[in-house]
């Protein structure tokens, strides 16, 4: 009988008309709005587009020639590759070696995880203090270490290095909690029997762990890639409007850039139609590269 | 099996990589803790002392209740995070409800919709979402509770799609017996949502309460836009703030962040189990 109570269906719509109404005002529609937007002029935030730009993919063309386009679209891909390695490599590494201990498991899981239910924002300001020229934290840990001077972690050439190295740290403990879940659910048996057949630990972790955690690591892949691409708060708060000399804009920083301080706001749509299709193209591009197997 | 417990090298360089990958978690935030308890030259000269004796002061404390608008940052923020946890989680649930178990016609598309709004950025709804609210009248007025208001909608929002396909993973578990059994007991629809479904799926629902309430509190890109006078800043509007305009009372800074961290870890400590899972729920199954 099971669809008997489900065979009259109007309850339906009063379930879903809400949840979808709502999505359709501020998520659809924007979304359509935008891209229209991307083509017009806005004098203003807040005010609605009163015509199209002449021609009407002015904003594109120039996007093309604006130098600190690239720059953001350099910077990201940097930051994606630093998510990849970094941040999932590193999660890889620490799930392997507490997957493989015995005791203090779930304080490792606390302890690494923390980081990611604080702001980003709080995080940046912190940073911030660690990274001080005269002197915050680091700096003082490397004068009592013997360094006499004192790096500039803010300047050119190193900005790029302070900006992500805190947002690889927050999220490791993510991908380290999503490994682990993985690790967990491949089964004792499997390295019962490798142990009786003499597998050493290492040989464990290469031909039983990382096989089977393959699509884990797909799944992880796919979010660090597209996570790059949502990356604002921190960089904001440690290096607001790209300084130094706009050399540390992401696409997600630059796009407000451009929609909050310097009120050219079609053109900060534009720059939100190609984030995007960047996220499209690159998910589908490294879902292609670690492609999901069935075992 | 037991394996045999004995020291050895690898062992010991498992666990001091650990240990060293949590000491990077946890002491900047000790650091920035027992900083806040000194005064900014102190700071700069002698960060890794215990602020004890001399060294000890309150003044940053003083300031940051005096100076910054803190407790209302907090209740902004609360406030609003509270409400983007209760609009998700109810709106998300009926939706979730009448997916995963009525079958009619346009229920694929209405499902790849679900799924296709996980995909859009922020970036790419915020200004339309900003000039029809300007055109509502809820952006940028005096109102508290319609700034509030401004903030909470769009938050709603971009969190429904995400509870969604949690909540239908999980209903879909669900035995239809018990439903059944309570339509025999004549209850309509609406009854079997509320008091079958409902109590059954709570643990799916406590995952994305939590997971909508971070998301909301710690979310600083939206708040920008619509919390834009002192007394309407929430907790990360007020931080950013701050940086640009204190950027060098670090003492102040210092004890900002303790505020706003603190109770955060707090709360992360005793509902860390369901945390932990309301975070990472949707990557993994199971």
């Amino acid at each position: 009988m099971g669809a008997n109570i489900y065979r009259n269906k109007k309850p339906v719509f009063v379930f879903l008309i809400p949840a979808f109404l709502f999505m359709a005002t501020f998520l659809y529609y924007p979304f359509i709005k935008n891209i229209l937007n991307s083509f017009m002029s806005i004098k203003q935030l807040g005010s609605s587009a009163t015509s199209f730009n002449t021609p009407w993919y002015g904003n594109y063309v120039d996007m093309i020639h604006d130098q600190n386009v690239w720059t953001s679209l350099k910077n990201t891909l940097i930051m994606m590759v630093v998510t990849l390695i970094g941040q999932v490599g590193i999660a890889i590494i620490l799930a392997l070696m507490v997957d493989n201990i015995g005791r203090g498991k779930q304080f490792f899981k606390t302890v690494f995880f923390f980081p990611i239910v604080i702001s980003a924002t709080a995080l940046g300001l912190l940073f911030n203090l660690l990274f001080l020229y005269d002197k915050g934290m680091i700096n003082q840990l490397l004068e009592s270490l013997g360094k006499t001077q004192l790096t500039d972690w803010k300047a050119e050439g190193i900005a790029l290095f302070t900006m992500m190295l805190p947002v690889m740290w927050q999220y490791v403990g993510f991908y380290f909690v999503i490994l682990i879940t993985g690790l967990n659910n491949i089964s004792d048996e499997l390295y019962e029997a490798a142990r009786i057949d003499g597998a050493s630990t290492w040989q464990c972790v290469r031909y039983i762990s990382l096989p089977l955690l393959h699509n884990v690591i797909c799944t992880c892949s796919v979010l660090a890639v597209t996570g790059a691409l949502k990356v604002f708060d921190l960089p904001w708060t440690m290096f607001p409007k790209g300084m130094p000399l706009k050399s540390t804009f992401l696409t997600g920083t630059y796009m407000y850039y451009h929609t909050m301080e310097t009120k050219n706001v079609d053109y900060g749509c534009a720059l939100a139609v190609l984030i995007v299709v960047l996220g499209i193209v690159l998910s589908k591009v490294v879902n292609a590269i670690f492609r999901e197997k069935d075992y | 099996m037991t394996k045999k417990r004995t020291f050895s090298i690898g062992r010991f360089l498992v666990y001091l990589v650990l240990i060293i990958w949590s000491i990077t978690t946890v002491y900047p935030i000790i650091w920035v803790f027992q900083n806040s308890f000194k005064a900014k030259d102190k700071i700069l000269a002698d960060s890794f002392s215990l602020p004890l004796g001399e060294l000890f002061t309150l003044a940053n404390y003083r300031k940051a209740f005096g100076n910054l608008n803190i407790l209302s940052a907090y209740k902004n923020s609360i406030f609003i995070s509270t409400m983007v946890a209760l609009f998700v989680m109810l709106l998300a649930g009926m939706a979730a409800y009448a997916l995963s178990r009525y079958k009619f016609k346009g229920s694929q598309l209405l499902n790849s919709l679900v799924i296709a709004g996980m995909m859009f950025p922020v970036f790419a709804t915020i200004v339309p979402v900003c000039s029809m609210e300007v055109s509502w009248g809820i952006a940028n007025s005096n109102k508290w509770f319609l700034s509030m208001l401004s903030v909470i909608l769009p938050q709603v929002a971009g969190n429904l799609s995400f509870a969604m396909v949690v909540l239908i993973g999980y209903i879909k578990g669900l035995p239809i017996e018990l439903e059944e059994a309570a339509y025999m007991e004549g209850c309509n629809a609406f009854q079997i949502y509320f008091k079958v479904v409902l109590p059954l799926a709570k643990p799916s629902f406590a995952t994305v309460a939590i997971f909508s309430f971070l998301w909301s509190y710690n979310d600083l890109f939206t708040q920008t836009f619509f919390l834009r006078t002192p007394d309407m800043y929430g907790i990360t509007t007020l931080l950013n703030q701050l940086t640009a305009k204190e950027g060098t009372n670090y003492g102040l800074m210092a004890s900002a962040v303790t505020l706003v961290v603190v109770p955060v870890i707090i709360v992360y400590c005793f509902l860390q189990k369901y945390i932990v899972k309301g975070m990472t729920a949707g990557a993994v199954k199971g």
